[in-house]
């Protein structure tokens, strides 16, 4: 697939020192969600704000269209959105004049259809004449996506796009995020909800640390760094395991009365594995009162990853 | 190759401008009235009791284009501090830095909106000002023209203030400690003429001096400094402004991390 954005070496060190990131090199490719992922200060925001001009990269490349960003910024900005982390706009204004200005700063000509079908697609249109103070946390977190939707652009940053938005309003923003992706649309956004990349996310980037730690389909990323867990309460408590059960990756827990299975592969590998030790456990005359089975999520992975990282 | 985006100048100069309509009780009545005051206490009543006048010029109308400069200057670097500080402060700032707009097209916006609200200004205060003194105008067109350079310049000043400043606080000082202060010490209300010395001298110095005199020869035809000078002095503190903001612009100074 064609990469719509190339970062090489990108680094950023700031005027007191910090190094918000350390080389960094990327690919998006064109017509993808991509999920950056990675705790607070990782350097998510200054990635995203290096590509938009927000930030000045002390070193390295960024290709976005197959162009130089520093040689041609302004015909490459024309074709990049960007929806800031902060609920930042002027908010004495209309919500219509702000979506309008967002359209004519990026040198379109009005176009009153476009501006309505993207407030109508964001339940924005009945509050076309409010003036943005008036609306609700949600309503301004949409406008922002609105605004940088008004130009149309080929690319878009969604810099934690949900982040304080309620659950019934952030599956509808992921719903609208979605639709982007059908319509060609690539989304880049940076989240801390790992739930909202997993529901997502094509490819799942995790940042920390200014280092780009991993870059993987979300799916291969499951399936290689994924475990099924596995509780079974036994009937009885035992003092050791058997002998029966050595080739499983089961541990004695809570006092015995519990044995632990952590294994597989992510992509259900871990279930028939399970299914073999209930036979074993029903061979060597163990019995059991109930059992729980479950996949990790991408949160336990990436936890995990993290965690390695910093081991 | 130089590029100018004309729709984004227009989009970000009538988001200014209607800005500025918004909340026009204090970006445009504020300054009329506070101006309106001065020609009437000093104009119409203390001028009135001036019978030599000064200068050769009536009191209530020598006064006019020093209270008219004095609007220009504070008002121009208010609007342009605030037109380019708001975006800043509220973080709003993102937009333009990641539109495809450079340094042309921003300063042309917020700058000539700026200006262009000063402009606005000087029209009402001139036209009210007829109600209160007899003044004259011998030379209109360089009376405009002054005013727009004038405008511009400090629209540029205050861009400059609204980059520089990280507060409030900031934004205010430099207009009220030290733009008013040498407008007042600038020859807006005598004649430096009237000064002995060494104040004269040191009277010299100031900037604002050269502003006032150069707006009231357009007015009269005579100051007490040659519009050559004063026309030297605006352009040379145009030169400066346009020169720094080409700098922070390049640099990124304040607006980009």
């Amino acid at each position: 697939m064609d990469s719509i954005l190339e970062i090489r070496g990108l680094t950023k060190v700031y005027p007191g020192g910090l190094t918000a990131l350390q080389g960094v090199d990327l690919d998006i490719r064109k017509g993808e969600i991509f999920a950056l992922l990675g705790p607070n200060g990782a350097g998510k925001t200054t990635l995203i704000g290096a590509v938009c001009g927000l930030v000045r990269p002390t070193s390295g490349t960024i290709r976005a269209f197959g162009e130089d960003m520093r040689t041609h910024w302004r015909s490459l900005r024309a074709r990049i959105g960007l929806v800031p982390q902060e609920l930042a706009t002027d908010m004495f204004e209309k919500v219509i004049h702000s979506v309008n200005y967002s359209r004519g700063l990026f040198g379109l000509a009005p176009d009153p259809a476009k501006i309505e079908e993207i407030l109508r697609a964001l339940s924005l249109w009945d509050k076309r004449d409010e003036q943005i103070r008036a609306l609700s946390g949600g309503m301004k977190r949409r406008l922002l996506i609105a605004k940088a939707l008004a130009h149309e652009p080929e690319l878009l940053f969604l810099d934690e796009p949900t982040a304080g938005v309620d659950v019934e309003l952030r599956r509808g923003m992921w719903q609208q995020i979605a639709k982007l992706r059908e319509l060609g649309t690539t989304v880049i956004l940076t989240t801390h909800y790992i739930e909202e990349a997993e529901e997502m996310a094509d490819r799942v980037g995790i940042i920390q640390a200014g280092r780009i730690r991993m870059v993987e389909q979300k799916a291969v990323m499951m399936k290689q760094l994924g475990r099924t867990e596995a509780r079974i309460t036994l009937a009885r408590p035992l003092a050791q395991l058997p002998g029966t059960l050595n080739g499983f990756s089961v541990s004695l827990t809570d006092g015995g009365s519990e044995l632990s299975y952590r294994g597989g592969d992510g992509a259900g590998g871990g279930k028939a594995e399970v299914a073999d030790l209930t036979k074993a456990l029903i061979a060597a005359g163990i019995d059991y009162t109930s059992l729980d089975i479950r996949e990790s999520s991408l949160e336990e992975i990436f936890v995990d990853l993290l965690d390695g990282a910093e081991q | 190759m130089i590029v100018f985006n004309v729709r984004s100048t227009w989009t970000i100069y009538k988001r200014e401008v209607m800005r500025a309509l918004r909340t026009a009780m204090q970006s445009i009545l504020g300054p009329v009235l506070t101006t309106m005051l001065y020609f009437v206490v000093f104009g119409a009543a203390i001028g009135g009791r001036l019978d030599s006048g000064m200068a050769g010029v009536n009191y209530g109308a020598f006064i006019v284009p020093g209270l008219l400069l004095l609007t220009l200057l504070t008002e121009s670097t208010s609007n342009g501090s605030f037109g380019i500080y708001m975006p800043r402060f509220t973080g709003a700032i993102y937009e333009p830095l990641s539109a495809p707009v450079g340094v042309g097209e921003t300063l042309v916006g917020f700058v000539g909106a700026a200006a262009t609200k000063s402009l606005i200004l000087a029209a009402i205060i001139l036209v009210t000002a007829t109600f209160f003194v007899d003044y004259t105008i011998i030379h209109p067109l360089y009376a405009l023209g002054f005013i727009l350079l004038v405008s511009a310049s400090f629209s540029l000043f205050g861009f400059i203030l609204g980059i520089w400043a990280d507060s409030f606080e900031k934004l205010g000082v430099v207009p009220v400690l030290i733009l008013v202060p040498l407008t007042f010490l600038g020859g807006t209300f005598y004649s430096i003429d009237m000064l002995p010395e060494p104040w004269r001298t040191i009277a010299m110095v100031n900037p604002v001096v050269y502003l006032v005199n150069g707006l009231r020869w357009c007015f009269y035809g005579s100051s007490d400094v040659s519009i050559g000078v004063s026309l030297a002095m605006t352009l040379v503190f145009l030169a400066i402004c346009v020169g720094f903001i080409a700098w922070i612009f390049k640099t990124g100074w304040r607006l980009r991390t």
